[in-house]
Parts: structure tokens; C-alpha cells; sequence
């Protein structure tokens, strides 16, 4: 048996949401904020979306893991990389605000580098695109420090004994990348196809063990 | 990647979505253009930011995403009082806007008086 559609309660909360657009009080201090700095000319309306739309999905870590998958491949860039990564990624095109200062650490079958902002959440996403959420949280800024392994471990890297781990806190000045190892039997793979091999967590080394099949 | 059993919080964030709301990517683009157009350091920026975040992310509790983006805010604030923007000129901004938005129709486009 169907109801009938008129519903007095369902309409006066229908009129009330009609009403309730009032945006949530930080959108507020958001918007009045950008008014004013575009009223004294100090923030310029177009620039701001371009940031908006660089945060988005557009940037990812896809840049990120071109710069390794050649690392991988090209050795005279993978020296150049880890001599002068800002240079080495200006090559690249990938320049951008955020790259400058930039310092690539590479991973070896005795050492896991893991990169953390104990002070914020400094981060390189002119490569890597916006940081996670958990990179943010005053957990991980503060816990990978301490118990760098507990931390890996929470994110699915078992990390031997006998590898050691060394944990780079990233400033404004100075920001890291970590080259992950490249994955077995890959030999006949081009710098494409390595590059979907590398995670964005690899980048900042809460993973570690990339997959030829992944 | 070995599969832990357990989901982590930190794996069950690593998924998510960075912004829950558009105001959350303005404050990070707002103090960025600042940055390029040196009204603002980097160095202020990631000082400002940190010590915000010292006074929301108290505990498990409040070591939230919308607590970050809420420092984020803060400390955006903080900084452009320096920059000659006093709080009352954002106050009144922002209560210009309530007003704007009180006085439009759903649907029409919200405007500033001006």
C-alpha cells in the first residue's frame, strides 16, 4: 500500500534545507578572507583556482614516479638526481612551486628512508600532488620518529632487521623524495610502465616493496 | 605489499579523499599564492601552521583532517594581521557575506553589496 506523497513534516524540512544555505562558518572566514586580499590587490583571483586546480587530481604523484622510473633507467639522472634533485626535476619540466630544495634519498637492500614534516606537513607536491591525509595527522608526524618501523609496519612494511631505516623531516627550505628500489624483473619494461609501478607512498616511503605486476 | 589483517587508521586514510570541502583547497591556494607573491614566507607559513596545529591536534581524539585545514585557517589568519588585515576587517567581511547570503534567494548567485 503506497503512502501519500504529501508528507506536512517531510515538506517543512524540505522548505528549511531550501533556506539553510548559509555556508559552514570556516567557508565563511574562507571567503571573507579572499575578499579582502583581492580588494587590496594582494591575491590575484586566477592564480588562486590555478592552485585549486593543481591540489586536484591533476598533479598526483604521477610526476613523482616519471622522475624515478627514470632514475631507474638513465643513470646519468639518477647521479644528477641525487646530487641536485631540484636541477635534475627542472630538466624534467616538473619545476614548480614547493620542488625548489628539493633532495632525492634512495633506498638500498640495507637502508628505508621515510619522509615526515614533524613541524607541519611540508611536502613535495609539485611531484607527489596533495599529501595524504594521515601525513597531516599529528600521529604519524610525531609516532614515525619515534618508532619509524611500528609506523611501517602499520602501513604493510615488514621491514627486516637488518635493514635500517633513517627518517628525514622535511622544512619550507627542504623537501624529500625517496627512490624506492626498483622491482625485480623489470629489465624489458619502458619508463612508462616503471613509472605505474611506483606508488606515491613508495615516494615518501611508507611502502617499500614495489611489484613488477602491480 | 604484505596485507595486515588489521586495517590501520593510517591505511584506512591512505584512500581518502584530501578535501572534504572546497574551503579546506582555498586556504591551502590562498597561502600559497601569498608565498609566490612574497606577502608571506614559506618559513612563516610552515612556523604559523605548525604552531596551530600544536593547539588543535591535542590528542587522538582531535588529530583530525578538518582540525588541520581548521589551523591551516588560523594561522593563515595570524599571518596577514601582520600583513595589515586586522581580525575586525575579517569579521566584518564575514558578516558582510552572512548578510549577503541571508538576503538572496535559494539559487540565485550570492553577491557582496557593494
Amino acid at each position: 500500500m503506497s503512502k501519500p506523497s504529501y508528507d506536512p513534516k517531510n515538506i517543512k524540512k524540505i522548505h528549511a534545507h531550501l533556506h539553510s544555505h548559509l555556508p559552514s562558518d570556516p567557508a565563511l572566514r574562507v571567503k571573507a578572507l579572499e575578499t579582502l586580499l583581492v580588494n587590496k590587490g594582494m591575491v590575484n583571483p586566477s592564480n588562486m583556482d590555478k592552485w585549486v586546480e593543481a591540489y586536484s587530481e591533476d598533479v598526483g604523484p604521477k610526476r613523482g614516479a616519471q622522475v624515478i622510473a627514470r632514475a631507474w633507467t638513465d643513470p646519468a639522472f639518477r647521479a644528477q638526481l641525487m646530487s641536485d634533485a631540484s636541477a635534475a626535476v627542472d630538466a624534467m619540466g616538473f619545476s614548480g612551486p614547493a620542488s625548489g630544495h628539493l633532495q632525492a634519498v634512495e633506498n638500498t637492500d640495507s637502508l628505508h628512508n621515510v619522509v615526515v614534516c614533524t613541524l607541519c606537513s611540508c611536502y613535495p607536491f609539485a611531484l607527489l600532488g596533495m599529501a595524504p591525509n594521515w601525513y597531516k595527522t599529528a600521529a604519524y608526524r610525531s609516532r614515525v620518529v619515534r618508532e619509524p618501523r611500528a609506523v611501517l609496519a602499520e602501513f604493510g612494511v615488514d621491514l627486516p632487521a637488518d635493514v635500517a631505516v633513517k627518517v628525514w623531516d622535511s622544512t619550507a627550505e627542504l623537501r624529500y623524495i625517496v627512490i624506492p628500489q626498483r622491482p625485480a624483473h623489470t629489465e624489458g619494461l619502458s619508463v612508462d610502465e616503471l613509472a605505474k609501478l611506483v606508488t606515491r607512498n613508495a615516494m615518501i616511503g611508507t611502502d617499500r616493496d614495489l611489484k613488477a605486476g602491480a | 605489499m604484505p596485507q595486515p589483517s588489521v586495517i590501520t587508521p593510517f591505511r584506512r586514510m591512505d584512500g581518502e579523499p584530501v578535501f572534504d570541502d572546497a574551503w579546506q583547497a582555498e586556504v591551502l591556494a590562498m597561502a600559497q599564492v601569498l608565498i609566490d607573491t612574497g606577502v608571506i614566507t614559506a618559513a612563516d607559513w610552515a612556523d604559523g601552521l605548525g604552531a596551530s596545529l600544536r593547539e588543535v591536534q591535542v590528542d587522538d581524539e582531535s588529530d583530525t583532517v578538518q582540525n588541520y585545514y581548521l589551523a591551516a585557517l588560523t594561522a593563515l589568519e595570524r599571518l596577514l594581521v601582520s600583513s595589515g588585515i586586522s581580525a575586525q576587517d575579517m569579521d566584518a567581511q564575514k558578516q558582510a557575506w552572512v548578510a549577503a547570503y541571508k538576503a538572496t534567494p535559494h539559487g540565485e548567485p550570492v553577491k557582496l553589496k557593494s
